[in-house]
């Protein structure tokens, strides 16, 4: 059985090209169906994000799989399979393991790092266990996915920084504050980026919104949106006064808030810090403001200076985490390998035979004055013994229907023996001879 | 009274002293690294070694019939135990892990210098058998631990104002606690720190009547340590009052622990006097 996977990502297709592809929800439980019963799948999942669809399966052949499985994308979404094939990375066995360990650990996202895609690699799982589409393999690939996803988050500081300009204000606002619950924010202006800057402090914590605005009206709109407060523009002192955050992205050609200012909102506040957030351009606060004690200005390049700074430590931190993936690779691969049936019964054998040289070897060793025939009759029991304990299983193992079966007995007999080890290292080495090779 | 072993609180003074390095090591690495796992061991760790110092201090006061702060040997090493007692205590509401780092390499220091000097238990002085040498000495060394709490809190809010100030967000920034963490414990460790100063200057005056005839004679520690609490009474008062905060609050933590270091150390080590240790 092979494992393979089929699919575009934001770094092979553009959007239009990924959203013509898309699964929907319930389209994904229709598909999923119809890809199981494609002949030479045994199992599958599909994973559909906004950057990404990718089916993964266990088949019996990969060629025959490969063009089954665009056929059946072209069919499912109606698309003629020249418009998108390009688009399509084909991976199988050691490479396919290899990328679902980096896509689960976020080595293979926009952003890498991002906290999202694991959650989207269960869901994709847990359909499949659902639907009763995965088996043996995919579980077991899966569930050492969400393992190595693991130790890249606790092993590498690679989701830990962040990298986005508002996540970026809303790290430093808790530098500041240390948290943002409790904490009140104004906004002045009323635009979209006065809307993402609210949306963004309200996912950190941040509770009550005050919003100001030289045409009342729209204060009060975006102020509704929010469950806020709208402040008029004259009164905008007093809502100074009562802000822990400031973000300001009005298109005024001149300074809105000045040094004096704010040196007088500070002292009224008994010097509680203001953490002001420019996004405007002309700016609308006085740079001078940020030199002002308990007063913290930044602006969107100072914002987005830190986050690439960040994103230099992510991609120092990522060689880390694909040194990791790569060791968990090699052992994922090791046990799958492990699963041939061949070295299962060669291991067996010559453990069952081990333990009957020995145990004639000892018996023998109590009666040296056996005749040679005496010898050879125990010999050819103690064979015949091991034979006929060996033979129904060996034959069933042999069997090569009911593959996954087979997989499971084999699992099983290697755990219940205690021949794992030998033929995981056996396992191991076949790869690294084919990697030389 | 002695134990069977002798010198026994020695041994517990060496193996105490042996934690708080592993301890320095273990959090120096935790700031290199940010392993979580090595700033819980750490905390292990210097917690096995206040665990000896108390058996070592414990064991002193009975081998010796007094409670032994009475030389520089004694006076260090009971300073960086109540050092790391403040830290323990601390740390149960503020886990900083860099504060671990700075208390406890100063406790570090402080026990290697009290190990090059003389360890041998000697007869009380005459002027030290008095009921209220053992609490000026708690209150005052408690005091003075608990202001170094303070202190550490000033540096690290100064050093991350300047972090976010200069629109960084690099190494030291990750690893320095926000600055609303910092000014609290600042305001929370004075609000026990100079009540405790408070009681140790008045402790002493009542000991200094009963020793030299006199409660105050303007001797440079008694000199020093006025000075020392009239600057951390105005960080207090200006804190209540005004609303000082942030930046000036952590100023004066600082300005305040070096008149308290100039009047637990500089006093003795420089100036002639009553409380002089230049004799030992």
């Amino acid at each position: 059985m092979e494992l393979i996977v089929i699919g575009l990502n934001h770094k092979t297709a553009s959007i239009e090209v990924r959203e013509r592809l898309a699964f929907s929800e319930d389209g994904l439980e229709k598909a999923i169906h119809q890809v199981q019963s494609l002949p030479s799948l045994k199992e599958n999942m599909i994973v559909s994000t906004c950057n990404r669809v990718e089916i993964y399966g266990a088949a019996r052949n990969e060629d025959q799989a490969a063009y089954e499985l665009k056929q059946f994308l072209s069919r499912f979404h109606g698309l003629p399979l020249k418009e998108f094939e390009s688009h399509l990375y084909l991976l199988t066995s050691e490479e396919a393991v290899r990328h679902i360990f980096r896509v689960a650990s976020s080595l293979d996202s926009m952003v890498v790092g991002e906290p999202q895609i694991l959650g989207q690699i269960k869901s994709a799982y847990q359909l499949s266990v659902e639907s009763k589409t995965s088996g043996l393999i995919l579980h077991r690939l899966l569930h050492r996915a969400f393992h190595v996803a693991k130790r890249v988050r606790t092993e590498t500081t690679i989701g830990n920084s962040p990298v986005s300009v508002s996540s970026v204000a809303v790290e430093l606002g808790k530098k500041i504050f240390e948290t943002l619950e409790q904490k009140t924010v104004l906004l002045i202006g009323a635009g979209e980026m006065c809307e993402l800057a609210a949306q963004h402090l309200m996912a950190g914590g941040v509770n009550k919104i005050l919003v100001t605005n030289r045409t009342y009206e729209r204060a009060v709109a975006l102020a509704d949106q929010f469950k806020g407060e709208a402040v008029p523009f004259e009164e905008m002192n007093a809502g100074l006064k009562r802000a822990d955050i400031v973000i300001s992205a009005t298109d005024s050609p001149h300074y809105l808030i000045r040094y004096d200012q704010i040196l007088r909102v500070i002292k009224d506040r008994r010097q509680k810090p203001i953490f002001f957030i420019d996004i405007a351009d002309p700016r609308d606060i006085e740079p001078k403001v940020g030199d002002i004690e308990n007063a913290y200005l930044y602006n969107l390049d100072d914002l987005q200076k830190v986050a690439n700074d960040n994103i230099k430590d992510r991609e120092k931190e990522a060689q880390k985490a694909e040194a990791l993936v790569q060791e968990e690779v090699v052992r994922f691969v090791g046990w799958y390998r492990s699963l041939e049936v061949t070295p299962t019964i060669t291991a067996l054998r010559k453990k069952f035979e081990e333990i009957r040289k020995g145990e004639l070897q000892k018996t023998l060793s109590l009666h040296p004055d056996l005749t040679e025939k005496e010898r050879r009759s125990l010999e050819a029991m103690t064979s015949a013994i091991v034979n006929k304990i060996l033979h129904p299983p060996l034959s069933l193992l042999k069997r090569k229907d009911e593959e996954a079966v087979t997989d499971l007995y084999v699992d099983s007999l290697r755990a219940l023996f205690g021949i794992q080890e030998e033929i995981e290292e056996e396992g191991k080495e076949g790869l690294k001879s084919n990697e030389i090779s | 009274m002695q134990f069977p072993i002798p010198e026994m609180n020695i041994l517990f003074f060496k193996f105490s002293s042996f934690f708080y390095f592993l301890g320095t090591l273990t959090y120096l690495a935790y700031i290199l690294f940010l392993k979580e796992s090595l700033s819980k061991v750490a905390i292990t760790i210097v917690t096995i070694g206040f665990a000896s110092h108390t058996l070592a201090f414990l064991t002193r006061l009975v081998e010796a019939g007094h409670t032994p702060v009475t030389n520089l040997h004694e006076s260090l090493s009971f300073f960086a135990w109540m050092i790391i007692g403040v830290f323990l205590i601390a740390n149960l509401k503020y886990k900083i892990k860099v504060l671990g780092s700075l208390l406890t390499t100063v406790a570090l220091i402080l026990m290697i210098f009290a190990y090059t000097l003389p360890k041998d238990i000697l007869p009380l002085a005459p002027v030290l058998r008095s009921f209220w040498h053992p609490f000026h000495v708690v209150f005052a060394f408690l005091g003075n631990a608990v202001l170094t709490l303070t202190f550490c809190c000033g540096i690290m809010y100064l050093m991350q104002e300047n972090q976010l100030k200069a629109k960084k967000m690099g190494a030291i920034a990750k690893r320095l606690p926000s600055l609303k963490v910092l000014d609290d414990l600042n305001y929370q460790s004075l609000t026990f720190g100079f009540p405790l100063l408070t009681l140790g200057i008045i402790t002493g005056a009542i000991w200094a009547e009963y020793a030299w005839g006199r409660y105050w004679g303007w001797d440079p520690k008694e000199t020093w340590s006025l000075i020392t609490w009239f600057l951390y009474a105005a960080l207090l008062h200006q804190r209540l009052t005004v609303g000082w905060r942030g930046r000036k609050a952590a100023i004066m933590a600082v300005v305040g622990f070096l008149a308290a270091l100039f009047t637990f150390l500089g006093v003795n080590l420089i100036l002639p006097g009553l409380h002089s240790y230049s004799k030992w």
